[in-house]
């Protein structure tokens, strides 16, 4: 599998980066040599192996829902681009 | 006084032969001669010595612990409150935590000096610190070199001798490559030991804090006040921690330390394999058992790491949007526009590979290929770590296949930077504790680590083989020139 210019674009959509044709160009070449590089997987066969998604084979801890933070919005609000009577100010998105 | 050990400052501030505020201005002032190093991401003097003056008075109360007073440099990834938490990216340049890391707060608990935050490779992606928005840490060894990475910052302050000790973070190598590149102890414990809470997340299934020393004697006591449970992070386990500093004067008599073949190949530079061979003969002398082991799938931790670990990253980093804390851009007429612009302005090239190769294994298509093949690889890199410790208590080789490499060489190749990562990521894919020590110089006067892999929570039999293996070499004693 190689990445093209155009699926650089599609894969920057998804992450919210956008890169101009020449960036995009560059990034290919690095791209397609981690991706080569990444293929050295198919080398070993994995038929009938369970996949490992954490390294505690073990079931989440759940707490009580209850509350244990006081509201500190103001505090965490502090550091925000655009706040304006306890919200965060974005463009709009609904007309 | 700037060249001792974490403990030997210990006896000497409950002896009176200095003050906590002494030590910390004496520090804080050679972090200032040594700015060159571009090690410090951020200094806090004024609170390092309201704290170091707060330890003295518990200390001439006759209270406090055998790290009251004791400086230290957090890795700028932990949450500090009122300090900011920049990560080494632009995104989070005016990032104030409301909060501190676990870590960070039972540290403090612990009487600890905060000196400053360290330099990183952005968001811990990187072995050289070279990713970095505020600029390369050069290595104290070597001014052309890196100090390896992620955690360099941290590194090159401890071999510097700016502090006796610094936190790191380990993802795939991030503790122990820059420890091995700048002639530290290092250590990354077991997977659920140190809570994540306020650590800034790059991989969660791989990221793990732990802490650089000048001995492994000292990594065991700070190790021992940042473990434990911490009901604040779901993934931290709930197990008593072992008392480290007591099992280290054990004998390592009988002890069966593994040698897998496939970390002893022809890729290890000549040099770096003879000390690594010279240490292995130091183990045998003092009764230590060699046992050869196969870890036969260890060539797929690089790929299986650099899909897994981009994988997460790129869900992770989906929080850095420019509406609730961070950097956004100034100019935008819709909320992608802001987006995109926001993002692509506060990520450096690296964060964007990643993201983009996240996605990538993440996306339709090609998710059973990357993805899940990657997972079950990585369960058979775990399993064969589990085999090979039914016939050893501990596992050695080198930490990394070379010394620390010119500063701009690898910059242009991620994949060539990606191969650093080549013997230690496979312990963070199995979530094992892992260390590295000073084993050695190369020719050019440049350290070499031991890395040692342990079963899972047992950091005390690694901890306990690296202070018996101290006790009889003196390279973690060496200082680089013009620092002593």
């Amino acid at each position: 599998m190689s990445l093209s210019p155009d699926q650089i674009q599609q894969l920057a959509r998804l992450v919210r980066l956008k890169f101009t044709e020449s960036e995009a160009d560059d990034l290919s070449e690095q791209l397609n040599d981690i991706i080569s590089m990444v293929e050295q997987m198919n080398q070993i066969d994995t038929r009938h192996i369970q996949p490992m998604s954490h390294p505690q084979d073990m079931r989440l801890r759940l707490r009580k829902d209850i509350v244990t933070e006081k509201d500190r919005h103001k505090e965490f609000q502090s550091g925000a681009p655009a706040t304006d009577s306890g919200l965060y100010l974005v463009p709009r998105v609904v007309e | 006084m700037e060249c001792r050990t974490a403990l030997e400052h210990s006896r000497a501030l409950k002896g009176k032969e200095y003050s906590s505020v002494e030590l910390t201005r004496a520090l804080l002032e050679h972090s200032q001669s040594c700015a060159d190093l571009n090690a410090f991401i951020t200094l806090t003097s004024e609170q390092a010595l309201k704290q170091a003056s707060h330890a003295d008075r518990l200390i001439a109360k006759g209270e406090g612990g055998p790290l009251t007073g004791i400086p230290l440099v957090h890795k700028d990834l932990f949450c500090t409150k009122d300090v900011r938490t920049t990560c080494g990216s632009r995104i989070l340049d005016n990032f104030i935590s409301p909060y501190d890391a676990t870590l960070v707060e039972r540290l403090q608990q612990a009487g600890m000096v905060m000196l400053g935050k360290a330099n990183m490779d952005e968001f811990a992606m990187g072995s050289s610190t070279e990713n970095s928005y505020y600029g390369p840490t050069r290595n104290p060894w070597n001014h052309e070199r890196v100090p390896g990475g992620s955690s360099g910052g941290s590194a090159a302050v401890v071999a510097a001798r700016l502090a006796p000790v610094a936190t790191g973070t380990d993802t795939g190598g991030s503790i122990r490559q820059p420890a091995a590149l700048c002639g530290l102890s290092g250590i990354k414990p077991s997977y659920g030991r140190v809570s994540r809470y306020g650590m800034v997340a790059f991989a969660s299934s791989l990221d793990q804090g732990g802490i650089m020393a000048l001995t492994s004697e000292d990594c065991a006591y700070v190790l021992q006040a940042m473990s434990g449970f911490d009901e604040k992070d779901s993934t931290s386990i709930n197990q008593p921690v072992p008392d480290y500093a007591n099992s280290l004067s054990d004998s390592i008599a009988g002890k069966a330390v593994g040698l897998p073949k496939e970390f002893f190949t022809d890729g290890v530079d000549e040099e770096v394999a003879e000390a690594i061979r010279e240490s292995i003969s130091v183990l045998e002398g003092l009764g230590a058992r060699m046992v050869e082991i196969d870890l036969p799938n260890s060539a797929a931790g690089i790929p299986c790491y650099y899909v897994l670990a981009p994988a997460e990253a790129s869900s992770n980093l989906a929080r850095f949007d420019g509406v609730r804390y961070g950097h956004r851009t100034f100019e935008y007429t819709d909320i992608i526009e802001m987006y995109e612009a926001t993002r692509s302005e506060g990520f450096g090239p690296e964060v964007k590979r990643r993201l983009l190769i996240g996605a990538y294994v993440l996306s339709i298509g090609y998710f059973e290929a990357y993805y899940v093949k990657a997972q079950k690889l990585r369960r058979l890199i775990a399993d064969d770590f589990s085999r090979a410790f039914e016939k050893c208590d501990v596992i050695v080789g080198p930490t990394t296949p070379t010394t620390a490499f010119p500063i701009g060489l690898k910059t242009d190749d991620p994949v060539q930077m990606y191969l650093n990562d080549v013997f230690t990521n496979s312990a963070n894919l199995a979530g094992l504790p892992a260390m590295s020590i000073p084993a050695g110089f190369d020719r050019q006067g440049l350290p070499i680590g031991l890395h040692l892999i342990g079963k899972y929570l047992d950091e005390t039999t690694i901890l306990n083989v690296a202070h018996q293996y101290q006790l009889n070499t003196d390279w973690h004693q060496r200082i680089p020139e013009g620092y002593a």
